[in-house]
C-alpha cells in the first residue's frame, strides 16, 4: 500500500540523516566541535566514488573502497591541520569554522571543470531496480519497492552493527570512548588522545562518505547536495546530541514524519516538517531522547 | 536576645538516589559569623545552593528575614535572593571572565542599580547619577578589600588569590545583609589567610553584615566563627561553640582526627 | 603613548573618553555626511547597504557578542522586518510609523524565536534559532495573500509625510539618522546596568542569577532588541532594493550574517560595522580583481564560496578576534611602541567539560 511505501522511503532518508547525524555525534563526543561541514562531506564521498568510476575506471566495490578510504584520509588529515589549532575557542568560532570548511569544498568542487554544477549518476549495480509484492499478473495493485531505498537501510542497519562491536568490544571503540568522557583520565592511561581523535574525525568524514554513495542513486550527485546535512542537525538534537544509538533514531524519526507529511499534509510542509519536529521536541525534552543533562556543578 | 536572620528546618534535598542533605536544621543569628564544618562531600555546599534556590529542597523549609519581614526562601526565585540581601561566593569562582574587575564588581550592583529599558538606552541624567553612585559605592568596597591595583584588569590574568578577593568584593557590593562564603580560605597561602580573617571580622564588626561560611581550616575558624555547626554525609553532627564542637568525639571521629591530634588545636583555640 | 590622567568618575562613563575620540569620530562623522559629495552614486549605494548590514549586525552583535545566545537563523527577522515594511507602505501608512511597526513585529517575532532560549543552550539553541529560519522563509513563501510568495513583493519609496526620498542621496541620509540613532542606543544600553547584565549571562549564567540578574526578562529583552535592529535593517533594506523575495532571506543569508559579526570581531560594535564593510566590500574587491585571474578561475561560480570559505577560516584560525581585533593590536603597537609583547592579547582556552587539557 501507499503507507508501507511511505514508511519505506521515509526510512531510507531517515537512515542517511542518521548516519550525517553520526557524524555529528562522533566529532562533537571526542572533541567537543560541532562541524557544520558533515553534509559537504558527504557530498565529497560521493564524487569521490564518482571519480573513481569514470575517471578512473574502477569497479564499483573497489570505488566505494576507495572514496570510503579517501574521505577518512582527508578527515583525519583535516583535524590535523585546521581543527587541532583552534580547540579551546569558543565553540561558535570553531562552528563558523567547519561552515567555512564546508563552503570552500562546495566552491571547489564546482570549480572543477569535469563537474561544475550539473547533476550527475552513480552508476550502481541495483540501479532503478525494483521490487513488486503481490498484485495481479498486470502488476495492478502491487507494493513497489525501490532496491536502492532497502540497500540504504541494510547498509545503515549493518555499519550500525559494526560500529557497536568496534565500540564495545575492540581496544580502539573502548580507547574513542574514554578519551571522549574524560580527557585527562584518558592521558594519563596512556591513550594517544590527539591521535584518536584524528581517527575519530576520519571515522565521521567515512561514514559521511557512506551516506553519500548511498544516498548518490536516490537523489543524483551534484555540487549542493549537502544542504541534506542541515536537515541531519535536527535528527542529532531529537536524539539527544551526546547519542550515538539516538542519532540514529532521531533521523529516522525525522526521515518517517517528512515522507509523512509529503503526502498527507499541505504543500510546503515536508519541508519543514524536520524542523518543527525538533523544536516540538526540544520544547518537551530539552536534551533530546537519549541526552544527558549537561549542568555544571557550582 | 539577638534575632534569627536566617532559619532552616528539617532541610532535605535528594538527587536521585542520593541523599545530600538529611533533615538538617540551624539557624543564624544576626550579627554572628556562623561556619559549616565537615568532610567533603558532607552537603555544605548543597546546604549553600539551597539556600541560593540553585536547588529545591525535597523536604524541609527555610525561612529569611527579609525587609518585608519573615519570609519562606524556599518560595522564592533563584533571581530574588539578591534583592532580599544574600550574597553568596562560589566554591570553583564563578567570575566573569573576559570583563575587568571594576565591571564585576559594577555587575554586583545590579539589583541596586535601577532604570528601565528606554532610560538605558537614552541614557538619561537620572540613568548617569545612578551609575556614577554606584561606581562610588564599588569603590568604597575596592578600598575595603584593597583591590586598586587591579581595577581594570581583566580577571582571566588575575592570580587566584586575587581573584578570591574580587569574587569576596562581588558579593559585598550586592549590599547583604547576610553573606555566604564558601571555602574562603581555600587555596590561599598563610598570609592571605591572615588577610581573610581580617577582612571577615571587619565585614561583622564594621559593616554588621551576618555571615555564614563553610571552611576547613580549622585555625580560620576558630578565629572568626561565633557558631559552628558540623555536618557528615548530609547530616548534622554537632552544632555550638567552635571548641564545643571541635572536642565533640564524634566530629574528631568524622573529620577532625583522633584524639592525639587534638592537642594542638586546643593549643590554637586556647 | 597617550596617558589618560582620570579626575572625575564620568571620564569612565562618558562617550568620548578622551580628545582623540572627539576627533576621530568626529572626522568620521564630518565624512559620512560629506559622502554624497565624494562618492559616486554606485559606491553611495554600497555605502548605504553598509550601513543596512550594520544595523543588523548590531543586533546580532547584541545577541551573539554580547549575550552569548548565538543564532543562526536571524535572516529570518530581516525578512519580517523588510515585509512588514512593504506591505505596511503599500497601504499608505507613513515611513516613520512603518519602521516602527517593523522593529516592533521583529521584536515580537524576537520573543517568540527566544522561547527556546530559555530551557536550552548552546547547539541546541542554535538549532532552534536554525528551525524558526527555515520555517519563516518557508511561511514567506506560502503566505501569499501577503508576501507574494515566490513571485515576489514590489516595495514602494521611502514617503515621510509627503517628502519622497526619491534619490540615492536622499534615501542615504534617511539611511544614516536611522543607523546613528541605533548605534548611539546600543552603546547606551552597553554601558548600562543592561548591557552587563548581557555580558554577565554571556560569562557565568549561574552567578549572574546570584547577583540578581532575571535570566528569563534579560534573555528575551535580548532577543527581543536584536530581532527589532534587523527588523528595523530589514525596512530600510526593503527600500533599497526595491524588490522582496523569499530566497532572499534563507539559510546562506543568515549564514552571511554570522560571518560578518565573527569576522567583524564578536563582542564589539566597531565590529557590527567591520564585517558589513568586510561583507559589502568583498564581492567588489573579487570582481576587480577578477580580471587579473586565469580565465578558469574567474568565471568559475564557485569562486565567491571558494574565497569566502578560505577568508573565514582564515580568520578563525589566525585572528579570532576579528577585524578589530586586528585593529586593536595594531592600535596597541603603535601606542606602545617599542613595548608591546606578543602575549597581550592572548585569550584563554576554555572548554565546555571541566576535564580537557587541550
Amino acid at each position: 500500500m501507499q503507507l508501507l511505501q511511505l514508511l519505506i522511503s521515509g526510512v531510507a532518508q531517515g537512515c542517511i540523516y542518521g548516519l550525517i547525524a553520526l557524524g555529528f555525534v562522533l566529532i562533537y563526543k571526542a572533541t567537543e566541535t560541532v562541524s557544520f561541514a558533515q553534509g559537504e562531506l558527504m557530498m565529497l564521498g560521493a564524487f569521490g566514488g564518482l571519480v573513481c568510476m569514470t575517471v578512473l575506471g574502477f569497479p564499483f566495490w573497489l570505488s566505494v573502497l576507495s572514496a570510503i578510504a579517501a574521505m577518512a584520509v582527508f578527515g583525519i588529515a583535516l583535524e590535523r591541520l585546521v581543527i587541532r589549532p583552534i580547540l579551546g575557542q569558543p565553540a561558535f568560532s570553531i562552528v563558523m569554522l567547519t561552515i567555512g570548511i564546508g563552503y570552500m569544498a562546495r566552491g571547489l568542487v564546482t570549480m572543477i571543470p569535469v563537474i561544475g554544477t550539473e547533476t550527475h549518476t552513480l552508476m550502481v549495480p541495483y540501479k532503478d531496480m525494483i521490487w513488486k509484492i503481490g498484485g495481479n499478473e498486470m502488476g495492478i495493485g502491487a507494493v513497489v519497492i525501490n532496491i536502492e531505498q532497502l540497500v540504504v537501510i541494510g547498509c545503515t542497519a549493518l555499519l550500525c552493527a559494526l560500529l557497536y562491536v568496534m565500540f564495545r568490544y575492540s581496544k580502539l571503540g573502548i580507547a574513542m570512548q574514554a578519551s571522549s568522557q574524560n580527557q585527562l583520565a584518558a592521558y594519563y592511561m596512556g591513550i594517544p588522545v590527539k591521535t584518536l581523535n584524528g581517527l575519530v574525525w576520519g571515522l565521521a568524514a567515512a561514514v559521511a562518505a557512506i551516506a553519500g554513495l548511498l544516498l548518490a542513486p536516490i537523489t543524483f550527485i551534484h555540487a549542493n547536495m549537502g544542504f541534506i546535512g542541515l536537515k541531519a542537525f535536527p535528527a542529532a538534537v531529537v536524539g539527544g546530541f551526546g547519542s550515538l544509538p539516538g542519532a540514529i533514531v532521531g533521523g529516522l524519526i525525522i526521515g518517517v514524519v517528512e515522507s509523512l507529511s509529503g503526502f498527507y499534509l499541505p504543500e510546503g510542509f515536508k519541508d519543514i516538517a524536520a524542523y518543527v519536529v525538533v523544536l516540538i521536541m526540544l520544547m518537551v525534552m530539552p536534551n533530546g531522547l537519549f541526552g544527558e543533562k549537561l549542568r555544571k556543578k557550582v | 536576645m539577638t534575632t534569627s536572620l536566617l532559619s532552616a528546618q528539617n532541610l532535605s534535598v535528594r538527587f536521585g538516589g542520593v541523599l545530600a542533605v538529611n533533615n538538617v536544621s540551624f539557624d543564624v543569628r544576626e550579627g554572628e559569623v556562623f561556619t559549616l564544618i565537615g568532610p567533603n562531600g558532607a552537603g555544605k555546599t548543597t546546604v549553600f545552593n539551597l539556600i541560593s534556590r540553585i536547588y529545591t529542597p525535597t523536604a524541609g523549609t527555610i525561612d529569611y528575614a527579609g525587609p518585608g519581614g519573615m519570609l519562606r526562601l524556599t518560595d522564592q526565585p533563584p533571581h530574588k535572593i539578591a534583592s532580599l540581601g544574600i550574597a553568596r561566593t562560589f566554591q570553583n569562582i564563578e567570575l566573569f571572565e573576559h570583563a575587568t574587575v571594576l565591571h564585576n564588581l559594577l555587575v554586583g550592583h545590579h539589583t541596586h542599580s535601577g532604570g528601565n529599558l528606554l532610560s538605558h538606552m537614552l541614557y538619561t541624567r537620572s540613568v548617569r547619577q545612578a551609575e556614577i553612585a554606584a561606581r562610588e559605592e564599588v569603590e568604597r568596597v575596592i578600598d575595603f578589600l584593597d583591590l586598586q591595583h587591579h581595577r581594570d584588569s581583566y580577571v582571566a590574568g588575575l592570580p587566584y588569590g586575587v581573584r578570591k578577593v574580587v569574587e569576596l568584593a562581588r558579593a559585598l557590593c550586592t549590599r547583604p545583609k547576610l553573606l555566604l562564603l564558601d571555602e574562603p580560605s581555600s587555596g590561599l597561602n598563610v598570609e592571605e589567610t591572615d588577610d581573610m580573617a581580617f577582612w571577615i571580622q571587619d565585614i561583622k564588626n564594621e559593616l554588621g553584615i551576618t555571615v555564614l561560611m563553610v571552611e576547613h581550616d580549622m585555625s580560620l575558624v576558630s578565629k572568626v566563627s561565633d557558631r559552628v555547626l558540623a555536618m557528615n554525609q548530609g547530616e548534622v553532627l554537632a552544632m555550638g561553640t567552635p571548641r564545643e564542637v571541635q572536642t565533640d568525639p564524634g566530629v574528631i571521629e568524622a573529620y577532625l582526627g583522633s584524639v592525639d591530634d587534638m592537642s594542638s588545636l586546643r593549643r590554637e583555640a586556647a | 603613548m597617550r596617558f589618560i590622567f582620570k579626575t572625575d568618575y564620568d571620564q569612565d562613563i562618558r562617550l568620548a573618553k578622551h580628545g582623540g575620540h572627539v576627533f576621530w569620530y568626529g572626522l568620521l562623522c564630518l565624512l559620512l555626511v560629506a559622502a554624497p559629495v565624494l562618492l559616486s552614486e554606485y559606491l553611495l549605494a554600497q555605502l548605504t547597504f553598509i550601513l543596512i548590514y550594520g544595523i543588523v549586525g548590531l543586533g546580532l552583535m547584541l545577541l551573539a557578542g554580547f549575550t552569548g545566545l548565538f543564532s543562526i537563523g536571524h535572516a529570518a527577522f530581516l525578512g519580517v522586518g523588510a515585509y512588514t515594511q512593504a506591505v505596511f507602505t503599500g497601504m499608505g501608512v507613513p515611513f516613520p510609523v512603518a519602521l516602527a511597526l517593523a522593529g516592533l513585529l521583529s521584536a515580537a517575532v524576537g520573543v517568540v524565536v527566544g522561547l527556546p532560549a530559555l530551557r536550552v543552550k548552546g547547539i541546541y539553541l542554535g538549532i532552534a534559532t536554525l528551525s524558526f529560519g527555515f520555517i519563516v522563509e518557508e511561511v514567506f513563501a506560502r503566505w501569499e495573500s501577503v508576501t507574494g510568495g515566490n513571485a515576489g513583493k514590489s516595495v514602494g519609496q521611502v514617503n515621510i509625510f509627503g517628502w519622497v526620498a526619491d534619490s540615492g542621496t536622499s534615501f542615504y541620509f534617511v539611511c544614516l539618522v536611522v543607523t546613528v540613532i541605533c548605534t548611539l542606543a546600543c552603546i547606551n544600553l552597553l554601558r548600562s546596568a543592561t548591557g552587563r547584565a548581557f555580558v554577565a549571562i554571556r560569562d557565568s549564567e549561574i552567578s549572574a542569577q546570584s547577583m540578581g540578574i532575571h535570566l528569563a526578562y534579560y534573555k528575551t529583552l535580548s532577543f527581543a532588541l536584536s530581532a527589532a535592529l534587523a527588523g528595523i535593517g530589514g525596512a530600510l533594506y526593503a527600500h533599497q532594493i526595491r524588490f522582496l523575495s523569499p530566497d532572499q532571506f534563507n539559510i546562506i543569508q543568515s549564514i552571511d550574517l554570522l560571518l560578518m559579526v565573527v569576522i567583524g570581531g564578536l563582542g564589539s560594535i566597531h565590529g557590527a560595522f567591520l564585517g558589513a564593510i568586510f561583507l559589502i566590500g568583498l564581492p567588489q574587491a573579487i570582481s576587480a580583481v577578477k580580471d587579473f585571474l586565469p580565465e578558469a578561475i574567474a568565471q568559475a561560480p564557485g569562486l565567491k564560496a571558494v574565497i569566502y570559505g578560505a577568508v573565514l577560516i582564515g580568520f578563525v584560525l589566525f585572528e579570532p578576534m576579528g577585524l578589530y581585533g586586528r585593529w586593536l593590536k595594531i592600535r596597541t603597537y603603535l601606542q606602545l611602541f617599542p613595548f608591546y609583547r606578543k602575549g597581550m592579547f592572548k585569550r584563554q582556552k576554555s572548554f565546555q567539560k571541566s576535564d580537557r587539557l587541550k
